[in-house]
């Protein structure tokens, strides 16, 4: 009895052992050709546009296909401002991706709805669908939108679902911090602390 | 620089151009809603005036006055190169409530006098509720048909959304969502760059 419970533990974790190597399998794999869904509605496809033409060219990411039916897609990119009136399409293009499926907020307007603070602006996409990644700017600069490609890629070679945002390459409050006054220490001091401790 | 045109106007309507003036150069007139209709005809057809460009139709809400809200158009004479401005105020706010308040915010349509003018009054009805009588298709032209009120008079709250679909209260797993974007030091990127750079310093 001792043995047999024995082999029964080790068939347990070798299955366990198989499962995580396809995961990380087929994670690689999806990473490198992510059939996109521009869902584009404002002033960020000019951005979108840049990104896809040479010059940025996000072809090197293996994201470069896009397909003009949600169903051959896995990842929405939604570039622009989202109305209540384009909100129930948006969700309806969501539900027809196949899983599994991810979704990318490309600029402020699509990841919180912006300075459209009003009657007629859904404020952030995750408001009706699922976000993996969130991109800010206004419109974000191809370089942000290219680090939020990546992010989503180590995001799905990972297995992690959880949603991420892209920072900045600089700090943007850099030009304001030197306008305070020598010796006034009071606003950098947490910036020094995480220095220090990194 | 038309004045002449404020001048035809008074002559020709009297009473029913209640006040003009000409500040910066910009004439205008104020009409009785009454006869709106009647002076549109007249500023297109009048040879001295022929205004045949409608540039903008359009309404503001004055929550305090009596007739609360002026539906402005402004015209442009192509032959004649000059400009004008005709106002006229509708709605009353009245005691019994009617649609947000307003009763008897109606003006007669200039659709066929600039077809142009389509699209902008459907525009006006839609965020104020004035109603162009005679309009050939009077309906919501921004917003969706399920919309209640109008969301560019002064009384229309501001933080008042009307979302067509119902917003996510549980993620996919069907747990509450506790917040939606990332939140913390990291925001949840997972790779690279986690704090700032400082003037190239790491």
């Amino acid at each position: 009895m001792g043995e047999l419970n024995r082999t029964v533990t080790l068939e347990g974790s070798e299955a366990g052992f198989a499962t995580t190597k396809v995961d990380a399998l087929l994670g690689w794999a999806r990473k490198y050709s992510l059939f996109a869904y521009p869902f584009v509605t404002a002033c960020c496809g000019m951005e979108y546009m840049a990104l896809a033409s040479p010059r940025f060219d996000l072809a090197r990411f293996g994201a470069e296909a896009p397909r003009f039916s949600p169903r051959q897609a896995d990842l929405l990119w939604v570039v622009g401002t989202i109305s209540q009136r384009q909100a129930p399409v948006l969700r309806r293009v969501y539900e027809q991706m196949m899983a599994p499926k991810w979704v990318l907020a490309f600029g402020t307007c699509a990841s919180s709805g912006g300075f459209y603070d009003n009657y007629t602006t859904v404020a952030g996409i995750d408001k009706i669908i699922p976000c993996d990644v969130y991109i800010p700017g206004c419109p974000p600069r191809p370089e942000a939108v290219i680090d939020g490609l990546l992010l989503l890629q180590d995001k799905i070679a990972s297995g992690d679902r959880r949603p991420g945002v892209v920072k900045p390459r600089e700090d943007p409050l850099r030009d304001l911090v030197q306008l305070r006054k020598k010796g006034d220490k009071s606003g950098r001091s947490s910036d020094k602390s995480e220095k220090e401790s990194t | 620089m038309s004045k002449a045109a404020l001048e035809k106007l008074r002559a020709k309507f009297g009473d029913a151009i209640l006040e003009t003036h000409s500040q910066h150069g910009d004439d205008t007139a104020v009409v009785a809603s009454e006869r709106w209709r009647e002076v549109c005809e007249f500023c297109r057809k009048d040879p001295g005036l022929s205004f045949d460009m409608l540039t903008d139709l359009c309404g503001v809400d004055f929550p305090e006055r009596a007739p609360r809200i002026e539906v402005v158009i402004h015209l442009y004479s192509t032959q004649k190169r000059h400009r004008i401005r005709l106002k006229t105020r509708v709605g009353e706010t009245s005691g019994e409530e009617g649609e947000d308040g307003l009763v008897n915010c109606a003006v007669d349509t200039v659709v066929p006098v600039w077809p142009g003018a389509n699209w902008f009054e459907r525009e006006t009805f839609d965020m104020y509720g004035v109603t162009f009588k005679g309009h050939p298709d009077l309906r919501r032209i921004l917003m969706y048909p399920e919309f209640e009120g109008h969301p560019l008079l002064k009384d229309y709250p501001a933080e008042k959304t009307q979302p067509l679909i119902p917003y996510r209260e549980k993620d996919e797993d069907g747990k509450p969502l506790e917040k939606q974007a990332p939140f913390g030091p990291d925001e949840g990127m997972s790779f690279g760059r986690k704090h700032f750079t400082h003037g190239g310093e790491a």
